[in-house]
């Protein structure tokens, strides 16, 4: 819950939450300080001066300072993510006095649970939609906002983070009209293009899918562009002059200049949407009115199979356990993102 | 802050590297705006504020006109007559939404002072254990955010704060986003030599901090706390959770029981997911350019 930064809002996030999404949510990236082509050397400093901090003010009051964000984040962020490992390995009803212990029991049910692994392929079928088309989205867009002859720049900055501020919630109700069967304007536009089957955007497993992805790209496109232009404008206008002299095209003036600089960029996004795409929750709990996902389950994700668990079935032990595997998924995907992009990063070197 | 460099060149350099003046040329090629870059953007500029245009049809035409074909595509009169049907399906409507307004101003307000002063603190004081401290911080910002949902319910109906806004805003006054934000800022903005000045004459650190490190942070601690305000009000989940009482409500949480009606009633849900969103679109109207240098400032100051 407190990790709601404008990105992990992105599902919800954000994110969530909304945090996430979320969220989502451009969180600084730690990994970018060093691949700044143009950021300055850093100086060697002298062991005194290194940390860049004031001898003169009295260190002391750093604890002081920083108490009230551990004290909170302990109380409300690490304890319950501690608890929460703790309870996995209990057959754990909120409605029963006794837990009985029962080891890794929950992880073994879950991994044979068909609902479970069912949520597993859609969450990523839905990652797989909504990321990889939104990704090249957002990066031609920052290519032409990044034309410095760009009239009315601001305004079309502006105008691409609108669909960011609504609340997943709204974007769900007003794109779950916009989908439906016989009347919504979606199928009414396929069917003037000739597509004369009305696909049903919900009980289909994968339309739902896509209907569910188109929500998070609206959502988060104008978003990532702006994004990508900040690591575009970055790049010197000079290094484009002399593409320009030198009479490379278009394209590859952006293959060659633009996208070997955006590799740190791609992997923010790319780990903060994986991370957002992993919580999608709200737009499939819209869509189907209920935890299930659908009614044969189509669309049921993994956060969402987290609180059916949990609230619908009280079974808390069990809900916890997804919860670890989420998280051990969200590492494991970025370990390896990190590694893909060192990889290509070094190879680019040789 | 950022260095313009959109600035056009007038200079190139000869072989021996000094700069010499190019005769005025036409606009580069890659320079050039096309007509079809124009048009992309105004389709997704389109695309963008179409869904909101949407949502206000529907609400002001009721289910019958948006179930014709084709459908109506022009705004109709019965949109106080849908707003209405709001507030009488969920006469605490007005109250969810004051309620939002009241926990996002809180949860603002608190996460710009508590990350602010943590950032500072990180940034430019010298305690032992500093470094140790910012990558767990980092570090905290990569878990998913359910994972602690169940005992975090737990603790917080423990407490008694189920159905209190309480229960929204204590676990969110103060965020590892934020800190690392206000970290990032600090550092970049404030010269050490202004603090060390200011230390020299005398000033503790909290008179540092409120009297010079606040004013210069002043601009990015408002961005912040507009986007804790947007991220609390949009948030779904978690009030869904441990608020079950129409008057304590926020405003997502209202909207979404508009739909457990039986019947499906799109002309009410687009008037609550219209409430919901208008004064957004207010405030986004008012301060959109800020979130925006917010976004980019974020995206390249890591």
């Amino acid at each position: 819950m407190n990790n709601k930064s404008p990105v992990s809002d992105a599902s919800q996030t954000s994110g969530n939450s909304n945090g996430r999404r979320g969220r989502r949510t451009a969180a600084p990236s730690p990994w970018r300080a060093d691949a700044q082509p143009g950021a300055p050397k850093k100086r060697k400093p002298s062991r005194r001066d290194e940390s860049g901090s004031i001898r003169a003010l009295n260190p002391g009051w750093g604890y002081v300072f920083t108490a009230p964000f551990f004290i909170m984040f302990l109380i409300f962020g690490l304890a319950p993510v501690v608890y929460s490992t703790y309870i996995a390995f209990f057959n754990w009803d909120p409605l029963e006095l006794e837990h009985p212990f029962v080891g890794f029991d929950n992880f073994a049910l879950l991994l044979d649970d068909g609902q479970f692994w069912m949520a597993v392929g859609n969450t990523f079928s839905i990652w797989f939609f909504s990321t990889i088309p939104a990704m090249i989205m957002s990066i031609g867009l920052a290519a032409i906002l990044r034309n410095p002859n760009l009239k009315a720049a601001t305004f079309w900055r502006t105008i691409l983070l609108v669909p960011n501020i609504t609340s997943v919630l709204a974007i769900a109700i007003i794109f779950g009209q916009l989908f439906g069967r016989d009347f919504g304007l979606i199928n009414l536009m396929l069917d003037i293009f000739g597509f004369d089957r009305h696909i049903d955007w919900i009980t289909e497993q994968i339309p739902s899918h896509i209907a569910i992805a188109t929500m998070i790209t609206w959502r988060w496109v104008g978003y990532n562009s702006l994004i990508f232009l900040a690591a575009m404008l970055a790049i010197p206008n000079e290094l484009y002059e002399s593409a320009s002299l030198d009479g490379a095209s278009k394209w590859q003036t952006f293959r060659y200049v633009t996208l070997p600089q955006l590799r740190n960029t791609i992997t923010f996004v790319l780990i903060v949407g994986t991370i957002g795409g992993l919580q999608v929750f709200a737009e499939p709990l819209t869509l189907g009115g209920n935890f299930n996902g659908g009614d044969s389950r189509q669309f049921s994700t993994l956060t969402l199979f987290l609180y059916e668990q949990a609230f619908v079935n009280n079974k808390w032990g069990y809900a916890a356990a997804v919860g670890i595997m989420i998280t051990l998924i969200v590492l494991v995907i970025s370990a390896i993102n990190f590694w893909l992009t060192r990889r290509i990063a070094s190879e680019d070197s040789k | 802050m950022s260095v313009n460099l959109t600035k056009d060149t007038d200079f190139d350099f000869d072989e021996s590297g000094k700069p010499m003046k190019l005769k005025r040329r036409r606009t580069p090629r890659w320079r050039k705006m096309s007509l079809a870059s124009y048009i992309t953007l105004a389709l997704v500029a389109l695309l963008s504020v179409f869904p909101f245009y949407w949502m206000y049809i529907v609400a002001s035409n009721g289910n019958e006109e948006v179930s014709k074909v084709p459908p109506t595509l022009v705004p109709g009169p019965r949109f106080p007559e849908v707003i209405g049907d709001v507030f009488t399906a969920n006469p605490f409507f007005g109250w969810s939404l004051f309620n939002t307004v009241f926990v996002g101003t809180v949860v603002a307000i608190a996460q710009v002072f508590f990350s602010s002063i943590a950032g500072f603190a990180f940034a430019k004081l010298n305690f032992k254990g500093r470094k140790l401290m910012v990558v767990f911080v980092i570090g905290t910002m990569m878990l998913p955010s359910q994972l602690g949902i169940i005992p975090l319910y737990m603790l917080v109906s423990e407490l008694g704060w189920i159905n209190t806004l309480t229960a929204l805003i204590v676990p969110a006054l103060v965020t590892a986003f934020g800190v690392f934000w206000m970290r990032q800022i600090i550092d970049a903005q404030i010269p050490n030599e202004l603090l060390e000045a200011a230390s020299i004459d005398g000033a503790g650190v909290f008179r540092v901090y409120w009297s010079i490190v606040f004013p210069i942070i002043a601009q990015s601690g408002f961005v912040l706390g507009l986007f804790s305000f947007l991220a609390t009000w949009n948030d779904f989940l978690w009030p869904l959770l441990v608020l079950n009482d129409p008057q304590v409500f926020t405003v997502q949480v209202a909207v979404n029981q508009l739909k457990s009606s039986y019947t499906l009633d799109y002309a009410l849900n687009m008037g609550g997911a219209f409430l919901a969103t208008f004064p957004l679109l207010i405030l986004f109207v008012v301060v959109g350019r800020r979130l925006v240098s917010g976004v980019m400032d974020g995206a390249v100051k890591g």
